[in-house]
């Protein structure tokens, strides 16, 4: 009976649990089998433990190569959306101008559209353009879709912003630049990093408008697709561990940061 | 009222006092110009090829002699006739995908926002951590852990689950691989998160006080989730039901990688009619269909709901 009632009394928690047990599964059978030495070409069954994937993790063809083109666009798409989605969040808090509830749309929409109707009405574009699919496709479209988010992330939190310090700002007679790189642009930080971390991670993960739109351009996430059909080799999953890891580090450690930052701004 | 629309001279008492004209015609314009880059790159990259996509379903022709627009409207006839189980298919499986994950997903959501306590940043970060390892990679695992004779089937037939779903008509046989369920599997897996997240952010701007009201007025906890949470946690199951259902809806990585021939949706033939067949009428038809059925969905479900701020 105690055990029943401490089900029932903490079933949320119960639910939740099994919940996110479910999300971190695949992570974990992606880690352990990092370890694995597969017989044959695909790394879906257990064989026996081994570094050798660890060791050598560049050791397929191609691999590392459509690893850091994924980083380079990644990392282009990412400074081109937070740059032009920063500007736009700015625009819509902070001024009144015509044709709101068009640019509003205009944002949200490619937000609501399946992925692959973006990704095969934009090839529909560049063949018509007759535009040569490549590097410079896929990073116009990476840019294309990660902007929405950039602007959602931003402009959640600069409607937060407190006017009143930037009034104070120009009180104490701070021009509309310094008011801005000193004032402003701090405060908005958070909410411009937030986009420009979501737009990287949605450039670096994307399939379905890459697929289309990269031609004979090869990135991980498509190398990842084709070994699929070919063959997955064990280097796939040390990677994707690898950048597990990495990433879980950064996150914890800027969350420690942040936390000693509060400690050490509270007064004793 | 605009400033420059006052007669200058007519007295205006109490009024804020007139800016200096120059600066605020400049002023007007900033908004155009922070808008200017990133509105144009939506309107060339994401409208421009929508209307592009338009033209290109009524076009005939083929590869070698070039297409042209006759307006045939044909193709979305023959295009619906086609593969219409495929899109049957895809708003089945999206739809069902969504309902697991608001039910996986709202306990979740609830957890952290009222019972994690100090745990909270900690099960936030486990609830993203798995976009870390790109979504690819990890539906491949999916196929380790449903593997025939795995130990989650082995479980599952002991349990003579499979039965029942076999005779549902959701698995086959033994298997789970290569069947319904395991497509469905992999859609809430992929798209919790995006589930997860909005119900967390409206979940946790819910005062804490509702709750003691409501239990001060004698209303029991599950009166009081019917009553008090739910309606309250209104914006985040539309915005987190759109936020799953518009990209399931779309997909075609699960269906493909985990799924057989008999679980294809519409993404994939979408996929094979512009990459491998080169179609481009019925695939152009395919998506604006498919598009088309999406938005009215959207349009409906945000009208009925009443959430209209979701930029």
């Amino acid at each position: 009976m105690v055990v029943i009632r401490w089900i029932r009394r903490n079933l949320v928690v119960i639910a939740g649990l099994l919940t996110l047990a479910y999300m971190i599964l695949p992570n974990i059978v992606v880690m352990v089998f990092s370890f694995n030495n597969p017989k044959g070409r695909f790394n879906y069954a257990w064989q026996e433990f081994s570094l050798d994937a660890w060791k050598d993790p560049c050791g397929v063809a191609d691999l590392c190569g459509s690893l850091s083109l994924s980083l380079q666009i990644a990392a282009w798409a990412t400074v081109g959306a937070t740059a032009l989605g920063t500007m736009i969040a700015f625009a819509l808090v902070r001024y009144r101008f015509r044709a709101r509830g068009a640019i509003n749309s205009l944002i949200f929409l490619p937000m609501a559209m399946p992925e692959v109707v973006m990704a095969a009405s934009l090839l529909t574009l560049f063949l018509n353009m007759g535009a040569e699919l490549g590097f410079w496709t896929v990073l116009i479209a990476h840019i294309m879709f990660c902007l929405s988010f950039v602007v959602t992330a931003v402009k959640a939190r600069v409607m937060s912003m407190d006017p009143r310090l930037e009034e104070a700002a120009r009180d104490l007679y701070a021009g509309p630049v310094q008011t801005f790189l000193r004032v402003t642009l701090p405060i908005a930080a958070p909410g411009i990093a937030a986009g420009a971390l979501l737009a990287f991670a949605l450039s670096f993960d994307d399939f379905i408008i890459t697929n289309f739109n990269a031609g004979s351009t090869v990135t991980f996430p498509m190398f990842v697709w084709g070994s699929a059909q070919r063959g997955t080799p064990v280097q796939i999953n040390v990677i994707g561990t690898a950048m597990f890891v990495i990433a879980v580090l950064v996150v914890l450690g800027g969350q420690l940061i942040a936390s000693r930052r509060k400690n050490n701004a509270q007064p004793q | 009222m605009s400033v420059t629309d006052a007669p200058p001279l007519a007295p205006a008492p109490a009024q804020e006092p007139p800016a200096p004209r120059k600066a605020s015609t400049r002023k007007r314009l900033v908004p155009y110009w922070l808008l200017l880059p990133g509105i144009l790159w939506l309107i060339v990259f994401f409208a421009l090829p929508m209307v592009y996509q338009a033209s290109t379903s009524v076009q005939t022709g083929s590869l070698e002699k070039g297409f042209e627009v006759t307006w045939h409207f044909q193709t979305y006839w023959d295009a619906l006739k086609d593969y219409y189980p495929q899109f049957v298919r895809s708003l089945l499986y999206a739809g069902t995908a969504t309902l697991l994950c608001l039910l996986l997903g709202y306990p979740l959501a609830y957890m952290i926002a009222f019972k994690a306590g100090r745990w909270r940043n900690l099960v936030l970060v486990l609830v993203i951590a798995p976009f870390f390892t790109s979504f690819l990679i990890r539906t491949l695992a999916w196929k380790t852990i449903l593997a025939d004779g795995g130990p989650v089937v082995d479980v599952l037939n002991t349990l003579h689950v499979l039965d029942v779903t076999s005779w549902l008509g959701w698995t086959e046989g033994s298997r789970v691989l290569a069947t319904p369920m395991a497509v469905v599997c992999g859609l809430t897996y992929n798209f919790l998160p995006f589930m997860i997240l909005p119900l967390y952010t409206s979940l946790e701007r819910i005062d804490g006080r509702l709750h003691e009201a409501a239990g001060d007025l004698y209303a029991t906890p599950a009166t009081t989730f019917r009553k008090v949470t739910f309606p309250l946690s209104m914006p985040g199951v539309v915005s987190g039901t759109l936020l799953t259902f518009i990209p399931a809806s779309g997909d075609y990585v699960n269906a493909e990688l985990l799924g057989s021939t008999d679980t294809k949706m519409v993404g994939s033939v979408i996929q094979s009619q512009f990459l491998r067949v080169l179609d481009y009428p019925t695939a152009a038809a395919l998506s604006f269909i498919l598009m088309a059925i999406v938005l009215a969905m959207v349009t409906v479900y945000i009208r009925k709901s009443g959430t209209e701020d979701l930029v």
